[in-house]
């Protein structure tokens, strides 16, 4: 009889922690919801109904009017520039950044001068500091160079602030390929750029693949310098949500908020849905060193 | 001549971002120490004074709001996404048949930009038609939940949103964690018939400090950051009630012209995060070196 207790206890305690962890579900997934389902609504609907109802009449409306006539201030041209300013934006700096990150890496990790650790310590720790302490003279230098307030010049800084962790990634992930493999090159007579080409980036596939993700999600999801940087038409998309959700003429539409908050999170939520693997192992890379 | 050139290339190669580090994070760094001790106020001013900025900085109520708020909010944040996210990991660390589904739950608003969080939940926790009204329609009507324009309880608010976000991040730090624990101990511990509770508290978690360590630095980072999440959450108000010292920089340098007080916050902020960083990247360094 004990015996059967016991095993009756063990599968009340399994439920338990399927409800509780099923709880914790509902409230990650909450917030979303409501947004989806908020988006989805006549302002009516939203105003007389509750904010967990499903809406009774679905309307796309607010979708429409997110993307192409809500109003970031005075221009009414919804969403839909400053979407495709971001991705102007984030190719170009993704790109580079990467392409950098991967030679550097390969610099740091496999043809160690004297000096090189010195080098990749100081770069390493460019990307703990709070960029408030480089926006001021970073605004004068885009002015010198003419690219105050365009999207070259947030091109440039996301490149420039993105090194340290893509040089990171790279590092160390061809860190733990032997130094043979270069050493028996070199014999045969190939030189650096060769071995580059030829042996380190057919093998690097899974750690671009987490580079570009990280700085995909870091440089679309970034406000900072978007906000600091940009004019009006420059703008990237986190800039122009926040100021539709902030805009004080007319009429609050919240519906329309939410759907031009969903457009702005779907890049990187869909990265995440399709890569989510690669996606983790950037965020506990980029924190868990070594 | 080609020989030499060929030698010299992998420092030819990573010359061009280390001079860009150099100069855009410590170049920068010392620009903005220097004008924060010059009487800089719409331009820059180049003679030093002294430490006039500081001085103002220190006796500024509106600093100290943002000096206590991120104390609040730091702590809070920390504290909870912590313990939130290891209650998580251990729970789905039970052999759960479909976790890889509710990981990807946990985790997805970590992929989310500040300001798609920011307005979803000042869409939530707006008093006239977010959970206050969701609760007062279902019969509860002395129901009050205004936090969101209290000043004394909006930077709250903040610590839910950015709990809400992080947590899951933590969890996935936590679970690579626990399982990384060697599991020949964790068998013997069962078969001395070492409760599961003990097994945690005594063998599991005191084995994983250095995840602990490296969550705890994420997260200070993050929150001393946190600018996006009060821009879109509650714009630093009502009031200056939730603003933090990167509003508080951002609000001197963009919209006061008092530039001197930018650079001033600016590097306290720095200092605040060296003093978190430093000591943990020396003793990596260090770690590594050994």
């Amino acid at each position: 009889m004990p015996h059967r207790q016991n095993r009756l206890g063990r599968i009340a305690l399994r439920w338990g922690l399927y409800i509780l962890l099923g709880l914790f579900a509902l409230y990650y997934l909450m917030p979303l919801f409501v947004m989806v389902t908020t988006s989805l609504k006549s302002l009516e609907e939203i105003r007389t109904g509750s904010l967990v109802a499903l809406p009774r009449d679905v309307t796309f409306e607010p979708w429409r009017t997110a993307w192409a006539h809500a109003c970031t201030g005075i221009q009414c041209e919804g969403l839909r520039p400053y979407f495709w300013n971001s991705v102007m934006l984030a190719v170009p700096a993704v790109a580079i950044s990467t392409l950098l990150g991967a030679i550097n890496g390969y610099v740091v990790a496999q043809w160690r001068f004297k000096g090189a650790n010195i080098i990749f310590s100081l770069m390493l720790f460019g990307c703990f500091i709070p960029f408030q302490v480089v926006l001021l003279p970073m605004a004068r230098v885009l002015g010198m160079l003419g690219l105050a307030g365009s999207i070259s010049g947030l091109v440039f800084v996301h490149v420039i602030y993105g090194i340290g962790f893509t040089t990171l990634f790279f590092r160390n992930y061809y860190v733990n390929i032997p130094v043979e493999l270069v050493k028996a090159a070199k014999v045969d007579g190939a030189g650096f750029f060769r071995i580059f080409w030829a042996i380190f980036l057919p093998l690097s596939l899974p750690i671009i693949v987490v580079t570009v993700i990280w700085q995909f999600t870091q440089i679309w999801n970034d406000f900072l310098f978007g906000v600091s940087f940009s004019q009006a038409g420059t703008q990237p998309i986190t800039v122009a949500l926040n100021n539709i959700v902030n805009s004080t003429t007319g009429v609050k539409e919240y519906n329309v908020d939410m759907a031009a908050a969903i457009i702005a999170a779907l890049p990187t939520l869909l990265v995440y849905v399709v890569a989510g693997k690669y996606f983790i192992r950037g965020l506990t890379a980029g924190s868990v060193k070594g | 001549m080609i020989e030499w050139l060929e030698r010299q290339l992998p420092k030819i190669v990573l010359a061009p971002s280390f001079f860009a580090v150099l100069v855009f994070v410590y170049g920068f760094i010392v620009w903005t120490g220097w004008v924060s001790l010059t009487r800089s106020r719409l331009l820059p001013k180049y003679d030093i004074v002294g430490t006039i900025q500081y001085d103002r900085l220190f006796v500024s109520p509106r600093w100290d709001t943002a000096m206590f708020n991120l104390a609040v909010f730091g702590a809070l944040f920390i504290i909870i996404s912590m313990l939130l996210g290891l209650l998580l990991a251990i729970l789905l660390d039970q052999r759960i048949r479909t976790e890889g589904v509710i990981r990807t739950i946990y985790l997805y608003p970590m992929a989310l930009s500040m300001i798609v969080t920011g307005t979803a939940w000042k869409w939530i926790l707006n008093p006239g038609l977010g959970i206050e009204a969701m609760v007062k329609g279902w019969g509860f009507e002395n129901f009050s939940f205004r936090w969101l324009v209290d000043p004394d309880m909006a930077i709250y608010t903040v610590v839910i949103a950015g709990v809400w976000q992080a947590s899951g991040f933590v969890m996935a730090l936590f679970l690579a964690g626990l399982r990384s624990v060697d599991e020949e101990i964790i068998k013997a511990a069962q078969i001395d018939g070492i409760p599961t509770w003990r097994i945690y508290s005594a063998i599991i978690i005191p084995s994983m400090a250095p995840i602990f360590l490296s969550a705890f630095i994420v997260l200070a980072h993050l929150a001393i950051k946190a600018f996006d999440l009060v821009i879109a959450l509650t714009g630093g108000g009502p009031g200056y009630s939730t603003d933090l010292p990167a509003t508080y920089m951002y609000a001197m340098a963009f919209s006061r012209g008092d530039i001197g007080q930018a650079a001033a916050s600016a590097m306290v902020m720095m200092l605040v995060v060296f003093a978190i960083v430093v000591p943990y990247l020396y003793s990596e360094l260090r770690a590594k070196n050994d």
